[in-house]
């Protein structure tokens, strides 16, 4: 369970843009990919914890679960993976590894209030 | 006046001072021309057993060194020095896993550059050591064979953190009913491509070609530029 470290350090991050921007934080807009190692629900619930007598207490995180999306040799195309536990081209089934994206663990945008 | 809240557009990775940190590793052992490889696994999957032959094996012709993480004891350290080589114990309390600041805090007082080799040893876990970069060259992924042939279908982001998987206890395939074939199945599912070993620390099965892996992995960094990770 290493989504309280990460709340805690979403907090600082967070804590860093608003006072940057002398606002108040109502919302935070998280990018979670399916392969960044972290569980969307444990971190809505560490978040609590971590925001809890910071500037941010009582703010709500919108998360957006980004799917795994892999690079096929043969098509030559991008495309969403149907399974993580099968690493290959749901169209033609060629097997790879390349990953384009899915890692993304990214605070992408504050709604605030001034 | 209270105005409608409004959106900004932020980018900040989460783990951005973890990434910075692991950044900073990465460049200084580079410099110190000493290669890093770390170990990932669950509890109990023989990490200790195999890091305490690879030292033993490695140091009549390599200088090298560990850093062991564990949560509670120093029980893994003390088996370690066994191989005479100098070990350090990271004790990360409840933290379940490791973070490039505990490396570099780990290494305080160490001279890199009379290194070769720098193993590091992570908690035993599957999930949260994937998040988190070490600054390593190399990355090890073990899975033992009495945990099952699907353990990679179960633990995909760890797979696709990890450089090359290696199956330990491989001695115990016969007794425990364990299928190589099935196992690498399920690795080539999660991860097409990628690199195994299996290996006993105990009788030396394997042991051969994965520290041919290691030496050729030394001379490669010595060579070129700043090893990189894929992962």
């Amino acid at each position: 369970m290493h989504e309280l470290s990460i709340a805690l350090s979403l907090v600082d991050v967070a804590q860093e843009e608003a006072d940057r921007l002398g606002a108040r934080v109502c919302t935070l807009h998280l990018r979670v990919g399916a392969l960044a190692g972290v569980v969307p629900e444990a971190l809505l619930a560490s978040y609590e914890m971590a925001s809890a007598g910071t500037p941010l207490e009582g703010s709500r995180l919108a998360i957006e679960e980004v799917p795994v999306v892999v690079f096929c040799p043969s098509c030559e195309v991008q495309r969403q993976l149907s399974s993580l536990q099968s690493f290959c081209c749901p169209e033609c089934g060629t097997p790879t590894p390349q990953i384009e994206r899915g890692r993304e663990l990214v605070l992408v945008g504050l709604e605030i209030e001034q | 006046m209270s105005q409608e809240p409004r959106l900004v557009e932020v980018r900040k990775n989460l783990l951005k001072e973890n990434d910075v940190n692991a950044r900073a590793l990465r460049q200084r052992f580079h410099e110190a021309g000493v290669f890093v490889v770390s170990l990932v696994s669950s509890p109990g999957a023989g990490k200790t057993t195999l890091l305490e032959q690879t030292l033993t094996l490695l140091r009549p012709r390599h200088r090298v060194a560990a850093l062991v993480g564990d949560l509670a004891t120093e029980n893994d350290c003390a088996r370690l020095a066994r191989s005479g080589a100098p070990v350090r114990q990271i004790t990360t309390g409840t933290v379940c896993h490791l973070e490039a600041a505990m490396v570099q805090r780990g290494l305080e007082g160490w001279k890199l550059d009379e290194l070769d080799f720098l193993f590091v040893e992570n908690v035993g876990n599957l999930v949260c050591p994937a998040s988190y970069d070490l600054g390593e060259s190399l990355r090890f992924v073990a899975v033992s064979v009495t945990e099952g042939e699907d353990k990679p279908l179960k633990y995909p982001t760890i797979f696709n953190t990890a450089d090359v998987a290696l199956i330990t206890k491989i001695d115990l395939a016969e007794a425990v009913g364990f299928d190589p074939a099935a196992a690498l199945a399920s690795v080539q599912a999660v991860r097409p491509g990628m690199k195994v070993f299996q290996v006993s620390a105990k009788t030396g099965q394997g042991m051969t070609d994965y520290l041919e892996l290691l030496e050729t992995g030394l001379l490669a960094a010595r060579g070129g530029a700043v090893a990189g990770r894929s992962g």
